[in-house]
């Protein structure tokens, strides 16, 4: 139904572009060309526009009203008897049951009440169906005869466009701000529920996470610990190995690319490094398991050294090289950014190539080279795959990079898992990590552009 | 280390006539296009030699010849014998990065690194270990600013990005970076291009001063500045040495046609 209006209302918006731009070329043809202020194309669009937008949002705005106006009815309409003394929560439960039978979803013969309800209910929802299918054409009509009476050789249909245009890439913008902030919002609520059963002291300063409660009476679990700083520090952990091994090999690599390789070795060089960031890191995930953590173990027990099996060194060395990428490809652009000019200069004074790249270049673009460093950083930060494989699973408060810790992603990905329960710290647990993952992320952004933003362009 | 540089000692006896810098049959290709045809050139000690003619005659080309400035150029390749102080620059002996500290460059655009005043000059005499002390590196700087006439302007703030002065200031802020290397040999590529008529009449009078102490080549575009400036001026047209010969000379009674030509400003 709602698929077809849309298709009608794009079907009524092409019709409006070709009313609006046949009467807009009668006159283009037969007056004065001086006198015509836009070209057809242009009251074309604007007649589209002002048929299609409006009726548009009129239907989204429905779609998201109509249901809640409906159940509002329908709850209204039920017999007092049942809801007399009900709680909201038992109201939801009639109007999810009575959406089942309406929907045909029936397990066992309904109460009458409620078999009636949901007959309302249908019946409701194809009548505001069809008034909003109406109401629509009624617009688009409407607009239509407003458009095109306003079309005229002095109407200035080029800036209404302009205008229109505006509207339309403001309102994408704030699409994407009003996502960001949804995210925002259901992450601090469920957080604030989590701080209601545990106090953020234990959360933020507590050396114990065991979060891993019984949700039901017979299962068997931990006593439940929500002290997240082992989560924290092992998360830093993998990512301060992942960082040690990407930064010098993406840095150099970059280094050697924009310096030293000749066009050909480049050609192939820098494609390959790229293709690292391709691979799903699934893929690096199972390479850690099955090839890299064995093939360390062995090395640490020629030595002598017990190294546990899903040690961090194993998950932060993989996501290092994940990682690598980003750091190589932002300092090439930073490197290729610098001005020939500046490595003249210096060659110039008699400095080497190496004391040019060391003293000149990587300082001048040491911006695009941090901002780089910071969007790896938080990578490595947010990376979930690699770590779920090849990290632990239990919490341990070390800095030894042979022991197995684990991070905030891996908490995240066990705790919603299985059997959750939103009334229960377990779950809720989930969304104060990422609430915590989600500002340091953030504030890692906000710093690398600060930091590129402030630097940029310097050497002009 | 090849005994590259030249000690005071045997430089004193040399005969005055010997020119501080030589080009010989000199040829450049970039790729298989021929830049420069056979030139020979002299470049005289303390004296302010021009490289005139339009653009894309090869004159830039033959600058960035004398120190070697061509190799950062993959396809560029360079035939005949430059020297300075009678020793090929283009021997394989020869260390680059010796040679470029001896004979310095100044370019079109004025290019401080994005680095304090102070860095900017200093960055040179460190990397060649001139200062062994602080107090030597600031004399090093303070001198070098002196010497290309910024200091009085600019030592207030001498740790404020180089980037933040003037045009004029900036291409003088060069100078003084080349300046501090102590080179003997310093050539400069239209260093007013990017000028306004005032900063380049600061610029012309300090080439004047400089000739005291350095041997100095400049290509440029106006034959004013040329005429002002030089001792001796040369002539390049089509990748050719067309003329070469004191400045008053080649201004007033050229010996070849199109020298005349440009000269009085019939093309170019």
């Amino acid at each position: 139904m709602t698929g077809y209006l849309f298709l009608t209302i794009i079907l009524f918006s092409l019709a409006a572009f070709y009313v609006g731009r046949s009467a807009a070329t009668r006159f283009a043809v037969a007056g004065d060309r001086l006198a015509v202020h836009s070209r057809p194309i242009y009251h074309g669009a604007f007649a589209a526009i002002w048929v299609g937008l409006p009726a548009l949002v009129l239907v989204l705005v429905w779609l998201l009203f109509q249901d809640g106006v409906v159940r509002t009815l329908v709850v209204q309409s039920l017999p007092p008897s049942l809801t007399e003394g009900a709680s909201s929560s038992q109201i939801s439960l009639f109007v999810s049951e009575i959406r089942n039978v309406a929907a045909g979803r029936i397990f066992a013969e309904p109460r009458p009440e409620i078999a009636a309800a949901a007959e309302r209910y249908a019946s409701w929802t194809v009548l505001a169906n069809w008034a909003m299918v109406v109401v629509a054409l009624c617009m688009m009509a409407l607009a239509l005869f407003l458009a095109r009476v306003r079309i005229s050789p002095r109407y200035r249909a080029r800036q209404s466009f302009e205008r229109a245009l505006d509207i339309i890439m403001i309102s994408s913008a704030a699409l994407a701000i009003l996502v960001t902030f949804g995210i925002i919002v259901s992450l601090t609520y469920e957080a604030i529920q989590f701080f209601r059963l545990v106090p953020p002291t234990e959360f933020f300063f507590g050396l114990n996470w065991e979060p891993q409660i019984a949700i039901r009476a017979d299962q068997v679990a931990g006593t439940g610990a929500f002290g997240a700083v082992p989560v924290f520090t092992g998360t830093l952990l993998i990512a301060a190995i992942a960082l040690i091994v990407a930064i010098p090999v993406g840095l150099l690599s970059a280094i050697y690319l924009v310096e030293f390789a000749n066009r050909r070795v480049r050609g192939i060089v820098k494609p390959i490094l790229e293709i690292l960031a391709g691979v799903p890191t699934v893929v690096y995930g199972f390479f850690a398991v099955l090839t890299v953590a064995p093939a360390v173990r062995q090395t640490g027990s020629l030595f002598g050294i017990a190294i546990s099996p899903n040690s961090a060194l194993v998950a932060g060395g993989v996501m290092g090289i994940m990682i690598i990428p980003f750091i190589s490809s932002l300092a090439d652009d930073a490197l290729k950014a610098v001005p020939q000019s500046m490595r003249d200069g210096s060659l110039a004074l008699g400095a080497t190539p190496a004391e040019t790249i060391t003293k000149v270049l990587v300082p001048a673009a040491l911006p695009g080279i941090m901002g780089g460093i910071l969007l790896a950083a938080s990578r490595a930060i947010g990376e979930t795959m690699i770590v779920v494989m090849a990290a632990g699973l239990t919490a341990n408060l070390t800095a030894n990079p042979l022991e197995g810790v684990t991070t905030v992603t891996v908490q995240i990905v066990t705790l919603l898992i299985g059997d959750t329960a939103f009334d229960n710290p377990k779950t809720l647990s989930a969304f104060a990590l990422g609430l915590v993952l989600f500002v340091v992320t953030l504030c890692l952004n906000v710093a690398a552009l600060k930091i590129v933003q402030r630097y940029r362009e310097k050497y002009e | 280390m090849t005994q590259w540089t030249l000690d005071p000692e045997t430089r004193t006896t040399e005969p005055a006539s010997l020119p501080k810098m030589r080009g010989e049959n000199v040829n450049v290709f970039y790729g298989t296009k021929q830049a420069l045809f056979d030139v020979n050139l002299a470049v005289p000690e303390h004296q302010v030699t021009a490289l005139i003619g339009p653009s894309g005659c090869g004159k830039s080309t033959f600058l960035r010849c004398l120190n070697r400035m061509n190799d950062t150029i993959d396809i560029a390749r360079v035939e005949g014998e430059i020297t300075l102080d009678g020793r090929s620059i283009y021997d394989p002996k020869i260390d680059v990065v010796e040679l470029r500290a001896q004979v310095g460059m100044v370019f079109q655009k004025p290019n401080p690194f994005p680095k304090s005043i102070f860095e900017n000059v200093a960055y040179g005499p460190t990397i060649h270990g001139r200062a062994s002390a602080k107090a030597d590196l600031e004399q090093i700087v303070v001198d070098s600013l002196r010497k290309a006439g910024l200091y009085e302007e600019v030592k207030e703030r001498l740790h404020e990005p180089g980037t933040g002065l003037s045009g004029g200031q900036q291409q003088r802020l060069c100078i003084a970076r080349a300046i501090a290397v102590a080179p003997e040999v310093i050539l400069m590529d239209e260093p007013c291009s990017a000028l306004d008529p005032i900063a380049t009449a600061k610029i012309e009078e300090l080439i004047d001063e400089l000739r005291e102490n350095f041997t100095i080549v400049i290509v440029t575009h106006s034959m004013q500045q040329a005429a002002r400036v030089s001792q001796r001026t040369a002539f390049f047209h089509l990748g050719v040495l067309v003329e070469e010969g004191p400045t008053s000379e080649i201004f007033t009674s050229p010996n070849d046609k199109r020298t005349q030509d440009y000269v009085t400003g019939r093309f170019g």
